[in-house]
């Protein structure tokens, strides 16, 4: 397969062939990890600006490292102590990113859709590192590698992902990325957090919607575990963060429902003890390191897929 | 065609003594091919160096995609492999191996990913086919058959194990004028 796209905005059209060129490419920058020397030449003599409109350290650091690795020169532009503090709007921000002349922009934004946004007014490549509730990419493409690494293929694999459905980027980019490759998808969580449609009973294809999470953890082949974000309480969507951990926080007993050695995730970062027990965050199940250093992999494999671009080309 | 199966065995047996006769020390010797098919043959020479010499030399693949000069000129990317090399290159004799020897740009881009591994005693260089037109100062020190070629013409190898068949053929082109 010959890549084609220009841009990683969101994966929800993309073939299952694209996924898999991604993961299989993926594959490849784990083993260039464990070298010796943790440095190819790829993108030598091309900029990268990551652009962080919105806080975030491990995207960031997991991008400007799968940059470097990759010998292309980094430039950081976060929200706090920019221009954009000071009240400049995201076109002329985007204008200035331009004449900076950088060849990748990878942005995070609050507003969902922004980078479709910048990516219509740059030459540069634009990788979406999460946007609003919309979606993050480059975390359902690591999920999809993590788990295709641990438990082999996905057909027919059963994957429950826990949580705060509606605000959550992460479960929209992990179903996308995961029901192309065959798995299905068991959604868990509050009613009050999932999407109305969702909730009653008009879920994506691929997926379903079972709020018992006992229930859904039962026999399934692996469970991905959302940040509960504290202000949904105070925002009068969960009654308490207590009940919230009673009913939905995963457990040593919850997860040991699912099948012998099915793994645990987390996007991360964790609050251990509500959505998720110390003991199964640390425990043999978890994944979460792992998915932290196949995140770097995933995101040199998009750099370098996208070097094909016409502006990487040109310059 | 250049070479049959027979020739492709004969040239392989020949360069797996010749590959011992020029660095005895076995137990300092190492083999990597580069993807694809010069790991099809390393893992050939592999396998007669321990037929004739009841030693087993390490085996590793290369993929230098990653490491092309033209990756910004093609406008797209290709599929970069994984390679495969899970012992340590430190002050081995490192014996690269590929079915076609040309320009030399790709042996260029095998020797800068390999010292990303550490730091070889020597590198040397096996083909099954050394077909000239150089554009670096390579040459390689163990060869199946030399032959000349138009710069426009095409060298193709196929291997069994990957092409069903052992045969290496020499498809004549006229360049085409621009």
């Amino acid at each position: 397969m010959r890549w084609t796209r220009r841009h990683v905005l969101d994966t929800d059209d993309w073939s299952t062939e694209e996924i898999q060129a991604v993961l299989d490419t993926t594959g490849a920058m784990v083993e260039v990890l464990s070298r010796p020397v943790r440095r190819a030449p790829p993108l030598r003599g091309r900029t990268v600006v990551l652009f962080f409109a919105e806080s975030s350290t491990r995207t960031r650091v997991s991008f400007e490292l799968a940059a470097r690795t990759l010998s292309a020169d980094v430039v950081n532009i976060s929200a706090s102590g920019s221009s954009v503090e000071k009240g400049e709007s995201l076109y002329d921000t985007v204008r200035t990113l331009q004449a900076l002349g950088g060849d990748v922009v990878v942005m995070r934004h609050g507003s969902s859709g922004a980078p479709y946004f910048v990516s219509e007014r740059t030459d540069a490549a634009v990788i979406n590192a999460g946007d609003g509730w919309h979606a993050h990419p480059t975390q359902g493409l690591l999920d999809a590698y993590t788990l295709r690494a641990a438990l082999g293929d996905l057909a027919k694999k059963r994957i429950v992902i826990v949580g705060d459905i509606v605000h959550s980027r992460v479960a929209r980019s992990d179903i996308n990325a995961l029901v192309p490759l065959g798995a299905t998808i068991t959604l868990s969580g509050p009613p009050t957090l999932m999407p109305s449609a969702w909730r009653c009973g008009q879920t994506p294809a691929g997926t379903t919607y079972e709020p018992d999470l006992d229930r859904a953890l039962d026999g399934a082949d692996g469970v991905i575990a959302l940040r509960l974000q504290k202000e949904r309480q105070e925002g009068g969507l969960l009654p308490s963060l207590r009940e919230y951990t009673r009913v939905w926080g995963l457990t040593e007993a919850r997860v040991s429902l699912m099948r012998p050695g099915a793994p645990v995730m987390h996007p991360g970062p964790m609050n251990e003890g509500v959505e998720i027990d110390a003991d199964v965050a640390h425990g043999a199940r978890s994944l979460v390191e792992r998915q932290v250093t196949n995140g770097v992999a995933v995101r040199m494999a998009l750099l370098y897929l996208l070097v094909g671009t016409p502006t990487l080309e040109a310059s | 065609m250049l070479l049959g199966a027979d020739d492709v065995r004969r040239a392989i047996s020949r360069i797996a003594h010749e590959i011992v006769e020029r660095d005895r020390d076995l137990s300092s010797l190492a083999i990597i091919g580069i993807r694809s098919r010069g790991d099809v043959l390393a893992a050939r020479l592999r396998d007669a160096i321990r037929a004739n010499e009841n030693a087993t030399v390490p085996l590793g693949s290369l993929d230098i995609t990653l490491y092309r000069d033209d990756l910004t000129r093609i406008g797209y990317a290709p599929i970069v492999h994984e390679s495969a090399l899970d012992f340590s290159v430190d002050d081995k004799v490192v014996v690269l191996v590929d079915d076609v020897l040309f320009t030399g740009r790709t042996i260029r881009a095998a020797m800068d990913a390999l010292v990303d591994y550490g730091r070889p005693r020597a590198i040397r260089l096996a083909v099954l086919v050394d077909r000239g037109h150089r554009e670096l100062p390579i040459r390689a020190d163990f060869v199946g058959k030399n032959v000349p070629t138009k710069p426009s013409d095409d060298v193709r190898v196929h291997l069994t194990e990957v092409d069903g068949r052992d045969e290496v053929e020499l498809i004549a082109r006229e360049r085409v004028s621009a």
